[in-house]
């Protein structure tokens, strides 16, 4: 009780200081606080200077590669760089993902030395980048397979192109018109700024052929695939897709037919390397000219060395 | 006399500098403003208004019907603030006339907890736990709806209404609540009928400033509503998903080139987003001058 009591009063006290009416200390105060508001800022000046250069000095040997774009490859890339800093301790590596067009953009304005890209440039983007006095040099350096998932408990095994083609434009809306359960189809796509998406729009939805149909306006546009997976898992109505390399296995992969006279195929390793499975793409990294010095040893050993890990991440390596 | 003068000198030099810091704030803005402009007003030389005023969002390939979005903030945004107010409100009156003290000195640190919560933790948790619950208890196709939205954005939107109101019901004076508590009126009588609407106005500005959070806020919003950008006409669209305008902002500003459509597009948006923003202050600092003009008497 006693303690309450001290405690209360200790309150009032600061309060009381607080509340001074007196003008002088309030000047003072007003003073105070300025006046040390402006040393800091002078302290921050002078002290943040020599730091700086210091720290440059000591990153001087050390080369940072900037390898930026597509999120379907920023895990790849991830394991790429790790182990390559191992191998070479001098070098060093920078991933960020983002999004196949946040690294090509990069690439244009000459702000990283390899772009990850899950789509080629656009000739368009080639040339923004050509304007800019920079020639983008393409390297394939793996494979991806699009798998088209859904909840584990969904009894459809497989759906042609042009079954998959008609639900995303929204001319099936039920599972039970491509054999399944009377549930309505919820439709899981990515942003429009992922590179999966392009390729899903160009390759399955538009089968290829030049045509103006789109998305149906009750696609979900998920920002990650981290939110395709947690709906999938969770929701018996999902239909997404997603790269190989993203797909857990508490989801349930569709094999996919290219008609419905042809064999239906899960997407793995073997059937998107012997180019059975029907949604597949390579996976692209762009410099800036013809790579030199560490970017270029890093390039080759990706093309030879580097392969054997893309299988651990659920890509297709290129030999 | 020498000693105030050299004082004079450093209160206006103190004075002055208070006085740039203020101004900038308000120039800020409003180069923030004509930044908007400058980047936005071109889409409407750039895209016919009968595109821009159209159903169907679909910037790849020149589509930029903005009313999906413009509905769907809204929609999201009333929802959120319809459950936000009976429940910030009740808080608000718990707190300030109900709770004894020492819960009172608990509740009120903890409620400006809830307002430091980042969005994202909010979104997530919105994504993997309240969308599912959304989706089973209420038996629709998807967890990821407008309603599912107006939730975590009515739980972001509760601190700031609460504490807004909590200073409202606070400057109400105490003489009222003794009136009437002396006329024979029940503790909830007199909560009910004298006090709460004595603080009327301030309730109102709490309302809009928590509304105001609401439709600004992006990164849960763009996690738990699905983003579709479907036009919120049907009577089930409550339990669909929607796409929002700061949730567009945000999923497409990063792929966008500079200079085309699709980006001055984006920023007409935020000229719309502004706007809607700017008008829900506006009625919220109206409610504050109205309630300073009439002094004391509420």
């Amino acid at each position: 009780m006693k303690e309450v009591n001290v405690g209360k009063m200790v309150h009032q006290q600061q309060r009381y200081l607080l509340s001074f009416q007196d003008k002088p200390i309030r000047r003072f105060l007003c003073c105070l606080v300025i006046g040390t508001l402006l040393f800091g800022l002078v302290w921050l000046l002078v002290g943040c200077g020599p730091r700086q250069t210091s720290a440059a000095e000591v990153a001087g040997p050390a080369q940072t590669i900037e390898n930026k774009g597509s999120d379907t490859l920023v895990n790849l890339a991830l394991a790429w760089a790790e182990t390559y800093i191992e191998l070479h301790p001098e070098v060093r590596i920078s991933v960020t993902g983002g999004g196949s067009g946040t690294g090509i953009a990069a690439m244009i304005n000459g702000t990283v030395d390899i772009a990850n890209a899950s789509r080629a440039m656009k000739p368009e983007e080639i040339a923004a980048a050509e304007a800019n006095g920079i020639t983008p040099l393409e390297f394939t350096v793996a494979r991806d397979a699009i798998a088209v998932v859904v909840h584990p408990s969904n009894p459809v095994d497989g759906l042609t192109l042009q079954q998959i083609s008609n639900i995303y434009t929204g001319k099936i809306t039920n599972w039970h018109q491509v054999g399944g359960e009377d549930r309505p189809i919820v439709l899981l796509s990515r942003e429009s700024n992922s590179g999966t998406y392009v390729y899903f729009l160009e390759n399955v939805i538009r089968l290829g052929e030049k045509s103006n149909l789109l998305f149906s306006p009750d696609t979900l546009l998920m920002p990650s695939s981290e939110g395709i997976s947690t709906e999938v898992r969770q929701n018996p109505n999902a239909l997404g897709y997603d790269g190989l390399g993203y797909v857990t296995p508490d989801q349930k992969m569709i094999a996919v037919a290219q008609d419905a006279s042809g064999p239906y195929v899960l997407p793995s390793v073997d059937t998107v390397n012997d180019g059975s499975y029907p949604i597949s793409r390579p996976l692209y990294m762009y410099t800036a000219g013809q790579p030199n010095g560490d970017i270029k040893a890093y390039l080759d050993w990706i093309l030879g060395e580097g392969q054997t890990l893309v299988p651990k991440l659920g890509f297709v390596p290129l030999r | 006399m020498k000693e105030s003068q050299r004082f004079r000198w450093t209160e206006f030099a103190i004075e002055a500098l208070i006085r740039v810091i203020g101004f900038s704030s308000i120039g800020f803005v409003l180069l923030i403003f004509l930044f908007l402009l400058r980047e936005g007003v071109p889409v409407f030389f750039e895209a016919p208004l009968g595109n821009l005023f159209s159903t169907r969002w679909y910037p790849t390939f020149d589509l930029f019907g903005t009313l999906p979005l413009i509905l769907g903030s809204i929609l999201v945004t009333l929802t959120a603030i319809a459950i936000a107010l009976p429940l910030g409100v009740a808080t608000a009156v718990f707190v300030r006339e109900v709770a004894p003290d020492w819960a009172r000195e608990v509740l009120k640190p903890m409620i400006e907890v809830l307002a430091g919560i980042p969005s994202v933790v909010l979104g997530f948790f919105g994504m993997t736990i309240v969308a599912p619950l959304v989706r089973e208890t209420l038996g629709v196709p998807t967890g990821l709806t407008a309603l599912t939205g107006a939730l975590i954005l009515a739980y972001m939107a509760l601190p700031t209404i609460i504490s807004v109101a909590e200073d409202a019901l606070d400057a109400v004076p105490k003489s009222y609540r003794d009136a009437g508590l002396a006329m024979g009126a029940t503790q909830w009588q007199t909560i009910w009928r004298v006090v709460v609407p004595a603080a009327r106005s301030g309730i109102v500005t709490a309302v809009m400033l928590g509304m105001g959070r609401a439709i600004g806020e992006t990164m849960a919003v763009m996690m738990v509503t699905g983003n579709a950008a479907r036009m919120p006409f049907t009577l089930d669209s409550l339990f669909r998903p929607v796409r929002t305008m700061t949730a567009t902002i945000a999923a497409e500003m990063g792929e966008v080139a500079q200079g085309s459509t699709h980006y001055h597009a984006l920023f007409g948006i935020g000229i719309v987003l502004f706007l809607l923003t700017f008008a829900i202050n506006l009625a919220a600092a109206s409610t504050i001058f109205r309630k300073r003009r009439r002094g004391g008497l509420r």
